[in-house]
């Protein structure tokens, strides 16, 4: 009754099996390229770095001389430009997100276009997103090419990340628990403001966190609106100029003294070293409250 | 209840998730070229029985058993048997119409194909279809998507496509629950046409149906201490008009389940 | 709502209508609010309009001087030298080369790997890799262009003296697997989102994982794959970094991932880095090339988002 015979189905089981054996070695090596990889820059990059970075790397300015090089300024100028695009991008991004998942009917056209858009606009190249910046903030509204310009330059960058995340949070909050507030006569705003926003926090601090370790990283946005090299001074207002720590490190990365290239792998692990801190902080704060709210 | 020379057989088979023992010393006989229903309450191990026939329990990473299930006298669970040979030889439909997002025609020849079948794909395929009473139906419409058929025609697809690898049992985890009762009414007949040549395990929580195509039926039961355990088994007219143990009459009288 | 209305006689029924209009004290902050949200979304929205029409107005005003006709489809690109020549396809050709190079690297790394995080890895094997694998998708695409020019071409050079300092090679496999993460997260979303039921299917009819894997859950899932790729490719184009640092800065119209070459990105970084004064035609170009690559980047965009939406099968 078989439609194969014993002996040919046999003979192809064997080389079935052995197929598939072999097919499962080369996903785990597949996977295992990916994994050696990153583990070959992070060693590559420990090895050639670890030694530059210590207090004077961190509290001295550039220089000419290689062993005498520090990244004050460009640390600096990374934190006031972050902080301002951190603040931009969280209240655009939460009252986008709020308006529309909270304000707007599911099957709203506007709404749909502005989706769309938002989901468009993450995948524009970053470098569009500083031209956008150089010929708005930069020479457009004359703020020159100031940390002011720079942050605002990263938020529109980093804002479809948010929006995403903070959507995202806001539709997994049960329609009941508006629905009870509603009942009760509560306004709009009450229900997002005192039930919605409280559940979906995590999840928007997620997405935020998200955005910023992006922003963090962001080079050429602002290379083109720029962002110094070589800076002998912090910026002390947001319409002064500024570096930042990646541009120092694609600054040094360029030049050929070895020096130079030992301090970009000392800055890249400032960087790398931030980036860990502020994931770590958001599963530490998301755990927080997870747990705050099961109990 | 004894049967001369069995198709399948378990003996004292045990089967644990985990920890939790889901099928409990279920010491059964199936009977060659018959349909043999499994009935009972909702959680008592029908389904866990029946994937144990094909080894689809292997899937389920916390799943372990003990005992023996046996296949024309092997036991399948022996160290040299590989589960894949033995679900060439024991198809198997499941409870809701699961076809592959292909076309008619691709969803019956995948059997035939992954197993290097080396004949008349296109009569294969056509035969499939007649026995699994489809043929008519979907004969304009080979190379279409099957999802785009009814949920009674992809049902019978999917008998079609265990049919196409001619296979020696079919299982059937209650193959019509998902279905409206004229589709269920199709692949009932469907079911009675095939015991000529198949050995069938079909399980039901519809008692109507087990008395309706099944020739032998086994009554599962959860209680306190174990979990799918048989309570009674033997021949449908039997069961269904006059069982030997109370439980199996309280069950098939409504009382309880 | 006042307590004493609450906490008052039981016995007096309410005077007058039951149903007050909220008063506008109350009102007006609603509205507040909900204006400013509005502003916010406009945002984004202005964020579209602002990137294209400050492309399109450099660009035309480029174009007046450039003939678009040459523009698309010269090969020779030296606009800051004394004999301008506007060709971009020579930019196209070096973005093109470290894209598809890229891919190379990309997809089959990621589809495996998404094959075995989906098909094949126990549940906690697949929940440490993950997020490991998700770090690569998480560092900042300098740090890749460091580890490009001085570890990978190092590398490369050993094995070839034929490859030079700056070449497209070394950036294409660094950006292969920055861009790995993407095509194999979006990928085993994809495959995990195929019912079991198929999987059942399939291990019943006799398959083997293999064929499980590849015969029915990739082809199920083949819509997010392709999208997953689609997107993976666009992201390719659009990165500056990797290719700026380590590709080189010479327009070159070629396939040879040995020589130096200049993507559209690198360009931009190129003349923003140098000191090409603002309004004239040479700072122009960056505009331009801008334009057609934020126009390619959008269609690849599109393409994946109509993928997706075209081909996915509905399970019920």
């Amino acid at each position: 009754m078989a439609i194969i015979s014993s002996g040919d189905f046999s003979r192809r089981m064997n080389r079935r099996k052995w197929q598939g054996r072999a097919f499962h070695a080369l996903c785990l090596l597949a996977i295992s390229v990916a994994l050696g990889m990153l583990a070959v820059l992070l060693v590559y990059i420990g090895v050639k770095g670890a030694s530059g970075v210590d207090w004077d790397f961190l509290t001295s300015f550039a220089s000419r001389h290689p062993d005498q090089a520090g990244i004050k300024a460009a640390l600096l100028g990374t934190i006031y430009v972050i902080s301002i695009t951190s603040v931009v991008a969280f209240t655009l991004g939460v009252g986008t997100a709020i308006y529309l998942e909270e304000y707007t009917a599911r099957n709203n056209r506007l709404a749909r276009l502005a989706k769309l858009n938002i989901a468009n606009l993450a995948g524009v190249p970053s470098i569009v997103y500083g031209l956008l910046g150089l010929a708005i903030f930069v020479r457009g509204m004359h703020m020159g090419q100031s940390v002011l310009a720079g942050g605002f330059t990263l938020a529109l960058l980093v804002l479809p990340i948010i929006i995403v995340a903070a959507g995202e949070a806001l539709r997994a909050v049960p329609a009941s628990t508006r629905e009870g507030a509603f009942a009760l006569g509560a306004t709009r705003w009450q229900v997002i403001w005192n039930l919605v926003l409280p559940q979906a926090f995590p999840g928007i601090l997620t997405g935020v966190i998200l955005a910023v370790s992006r922003a963090i990283g962001e080079t050429a946005p602002l290379i083109v609106i720029g962002a110094l090299t070589f800076v002998p001074f912090t910026p002390d207002s947001p319409f002064s100029r500024f570096s930042a720590l990646p541009i120092q490190i694609f600054n040094w990365t360029a030049r050929p003294q070895a020096g130079f290239q030992e301090a970009a792998a000392a800055g890249i692990i400032v960087l790398l070293v931030a980036l860990l801190v502020l994931n770590a902080g958001a599963v530490f704060l998301r755990n927080k409250f997870q747990n705050r709210d099961g109990g | 209840m004894q049967v001369a020379d069995p198709i399948l057989q378990t003996k004292n088979l045990n089967v644990y998730y985990a920890d939790k023992r889901v099928v409990t010393d279920v010491t059964l006989d199936i009977v060659r070229n018959r349909i043999t229903a499994i009935i009972g309450p909702s959680g008592c191990g029908k389904s866990t029985l029946l994937r144990c026939f094909n080894r689809m329990n292997d899937l389920i990473p916390t799943a372990r058993i003990s005992g023996q299930v046996l296949f024309e006298g092997q036991d399948l669970y022996a160290p040299s048997v590989d589960p894949t040979e033995i679900r060439y030889q024991i198809g198997m439909v499941f409870q809701r119409p699961n076809p592959f997002p292909k076309s008619v025609f691709d969803n019956v020849a995948f059997g035939p194909r992954i197993n290097g079948f080396k004949g008349n794909i296109d009569e294969l395929v056509e035969q499939s279809l007649h026995r699994a009473a489809l043929w008519d139906e979907v004969k304009d419409r080979l190379n279409s998507s099957a999802l785009a058929l009814s949920g009674g025609q992809q049902q019978r697809l999917c008998i079609a496509r265990a049919l196409a690898v001619q296979p020696r049992v079919i299982l059937m985890d209650e193959p019509c629950s998902a279905l409206d009762p004229i589709a269920t009414l199709a692949i009932e007949e469907l079911m009675r046409e095939l015991s000529e040549e198949y050995s069938i395990v079909i399980v039901t929580h519809n008692m109507q149906q087990a008395a309706r195509v099944s020739h032998f039926t086994a009554f599962l039961m959860a209680d306190d201490t174990r979990i799918g355990h048989v309570v009674e088994y033997g021949e449908s007219r039997q069961i269904f008009t006059n069982p030997q143990d109370e439980r199996t009459e309280a069950y098939i009288t409504g009382r309880f389940g | 709502m006042a307590r004493d209305e609450l906490t008052g006689s039981r016995a007096a029924p309410p005077q007058g209508n039951l149903f007050r209009r909220r008063s506008w004290q109350q009102l007006l902050p609603e509205r507040i609010i909900k204006i400013t949200l509005i502003l916010c979304t406009s945002i984004s929205i202005l964020t579209t309009v602002g990137i294209v029409s400050v492309l399109l107005f450099e660009a035309v005003q480029f174009f007046g001087d450039v003939s678009i006709f040459k523009f698309l489809t010269g090969t020779k690109w030296t606009p800051l030298f004394t004999s301008q020549q506007f060709g971009v396809l020579a930019l196209v050709a070096g973005t093109m080369l470290t894209a598809v190079g890229a891919m190379v690297v990309a997809l089959p790394l990621g589809l495996l790997s998404a094959i075995y995080l989906s098909e094949y890895a126990p549940d906690p094997v697949r929940r440490t890799l993950k997020p490991v694998l998700e770090v690569l998708a998480g560092i900042p695409t300098v740090v890749y262009g460091y580890f490009a020019l001085l570890f990978i071409t190092p590398l490369l050079r050993g094995l070839s003296e034929d490859i030079a300092v700056f070449n497209a090679l070394s950036a294409s496999i660094v950006m292969g697997i920055m861009i790995l993460p993407m095509v194999s997260s979006l990928s085993e979303d994809a495959m995990r989102s195929v019912p079991r039921s198929l999987r059942e299917a399939a291990y019943a009819l006799g398959s083997t994982k293999l064929e499980v894997s590849t015969r029915v859950v990739v082809p199920a899932a083949l819509s997010g794959i392709m999208a997953a790729f689609i997107l993976a490719a666009s992201r390719a184009v659009g990165e500056t970094m990797i290719v700026a640092i380590a590709a080189g800065q010479n327009p070159t119209f070629t396939l040879n991932p040995l020589v130096p070459i200049e993507t559209m990105t690198a360009y931009i970084v190129q003349v923003s880095q140098g000191d090409t004064p603002n309004g004239t035609l040479e700072f122009r170009t960056i505009f331009a090339v801008a334009l057609l690559l934020f126009a390619i980047t959008l269609l690849m965009n599109l393409l994946s988002q109509y993928v997706v939406r075209r081909f996915q099968e509905e399970y019920e």
